[in-house]
């Protein structure tokens, strides 16, 4: 049965379509901050990322669909070395060496059982090589003098936002910084290159525009069937690699707006691609209080603006970076907002249905994959 | 002469996470004290400290009712048969 988690401010909502479409069949850890939800497609685990304020930063583990839940290891930061002196970000402030977020969450290759992947603030890459049970921080990345001088974007610090493992070879990943641009490994991580090049940071100083690793790659998304072209949705605009992130080039033009945060690829399709705009970096709602998402079908040489079944007026709902989703067939499309607004798609998007307007501000949107 | 040992008491919102019930146990100081109860109750070490091993940002420690000066290496001392609050800030919402 085709299957959606919705992370939000207070619970974890599945999503179920049944006989007579799409409806929330279970609500879990209601009350709770859940921040992000993977489906594990190898184990068919469940796992849930909870900030509880207070107490930190937990991770849960479901082995029966999201019946139950145990409390797993959350990733842990190595203790710093003795007469460890950092450098200074452009914030000015070094990051702690502490878990803030759990950010991103990935499951390993296909021939990796066991291997989950997760991004962190304060821009921590962990690896668990066994389902969960441990973490270890990736530290050539970790330990990088350029990873020092990452700063925030959105949140006070930095963040790995986006894993990308490549279905050719699980050895091969790309990574999405905020703020720090994009990075790729093509040795599980020994070794890494920043390769944002391409990529303009209209926030920064006009000489400092270009530099790769003050980039804010919002959200990046890699397509399945042919890995080398990427898509990312930028703090300032929409830029596309095609050529495995070792380029980049901007797109302009796209009505109504260019600005935003998530974005998702067609997963055999890599012209098609769908964005939910806002207004501007200063106006984070939809242009003129309406809800679109722009979609691409020709690689972003021209875009369509969606708007059948999404309201049309007075909505000022955000779409945050982990919002959106398309599932495996590449027509089933969900997304959440921060107004607690769930909309689904069975049409690539054509039209929408809203599920609800009533749930908690949504963090995450997350189909099951198999 | 028997010292009693320090004991410590947990917020309320903290047991529907993990159970820490009160009990005594022995140290000098707040580090000590909080780690003889977490090497019973290890789960619990993370709810209250943070990786770095200080007192997480929104919770607070009080000792007889003291708030404690230090957070970062939880060097405040703790006399024989006092009582160890950890509980909730209110700045963390």
């Amino acid at each position: 049965m085709p299957r959606c988690h919705i992370s939000t401010r207070k619970g974890l909502f599945t999503l179920e379509r049944g006989a007579r479409g799409w409806a929330i069949a279970r609500a879990g850890f209601v009350g709770d901050n859940v921040t992000l939800s993977m489906h594990d497609p190898r184990s068919g685990h469940l796992y849930a990322a909870l900030n509880h304020g207070h107490f930190g930063i937990k991770l849960h583990r479901s082995t029966d669909g999201g019946a139950t839940w145990t409390e797993i290891a959350a990733p842990k930061y190595p203790e710093k070395p003795e007469g460890y002196k950092p450098q200074t970000p452009v914030e000015g402030t070094p990051v702690e060496w502490s878990l803030k977020l759990i950010w991103a969450l990935e499951p390993g290759g296909r021939n990796e059982p066991g291997v989950i992947w997760c991004g962190t603030l304060p821009g921590g890459l962990f690896k668990s090589e066994d389902g969960g049970e441990s973490w270890g921080i990736n530290r050539p990345l970790w330990d990088d003098p350029r990873r020092e001088q990452w700063f925030g974007g959105g949140a006070d610090q930095p963040g790995i936002h986006s894993i990308c493992v490549d279905p050719r070879d699980p050895r091969h990943l790309k990574i999405g910084v905020s703020c720090g641009g994009v990075w790729t490994t093509k040795d599980s991580g020994k070794t890494w290159m920043l390769t944002a090049k391409g990529m303009r940071a209209a926030f920064m100083p006009p000489d400092k525009q270009y530099e790769e690793n003050v980039q804010d790659p919002h959200m990046v998304a890699q397509c399945r069937s042919n890995p080398d072209v990427l898509w990312v949705q930028h703090h300032n605009g929409i830029f596309k690699s095609e050529d495995g992130a070792a380029s980049w080039r901007e797109i302009t033009g796209v009505s109504p707006s260019t600005f935003g945060f998530a974005v998702v690829v067609h997963p055999r399709d890599p012209n098609t691609a769908w964005f939910v705009p806002g207004t501007s970096d200063e106006k984070r709602y939809p242009t003129d209080g309406k809800v679109v998402v722009t979609r691409t079908k020709d690689g972003g040489k021209t875009f369509e603006t969606l708007t059948r079944g999404l309201p049309q007026q007075h909505a000022y709902d955000l779409v945050y970076r982990h919002a959106l989703d398309v599932d495996a067939d590449g027509r089933t499309l969900a997304f959440g907002s921060t107004t607690g607004s769930l909309w689904i798609s069975e049409d690539a998007g054509d039209s929408w249905q809203s599920l609800s307007s009533n749930l908690p501000p949504v963090y995450a949107v997350r189909f099951e994959k198999n | 002469m028997f010292l009693k040992m320090p004991s410590v008491r947990f917020t309320r919102n903290i047991q529907r996470h993990v159970e820490c019930p009160t009990r005594d146990v022995d140290g000098a100081t707040l580090g000590e004290v909080l780690h003889a109860y977490f090497a019973t109750n290890e789960r619990a070490r993370g709810y209250v400290l943070d990786d770095e091993g200080k007192l997480r940002k929104h919770m607070a420690a009080f000792i007889d009712g003291r708030q404690i000066d230090d957070r970062d290496t939880l060097s405040d001392e703790v006399p024989g048969g006092a009582v160890v609050d950890i509980v909730q800030s209110l700045s963390g919402g």
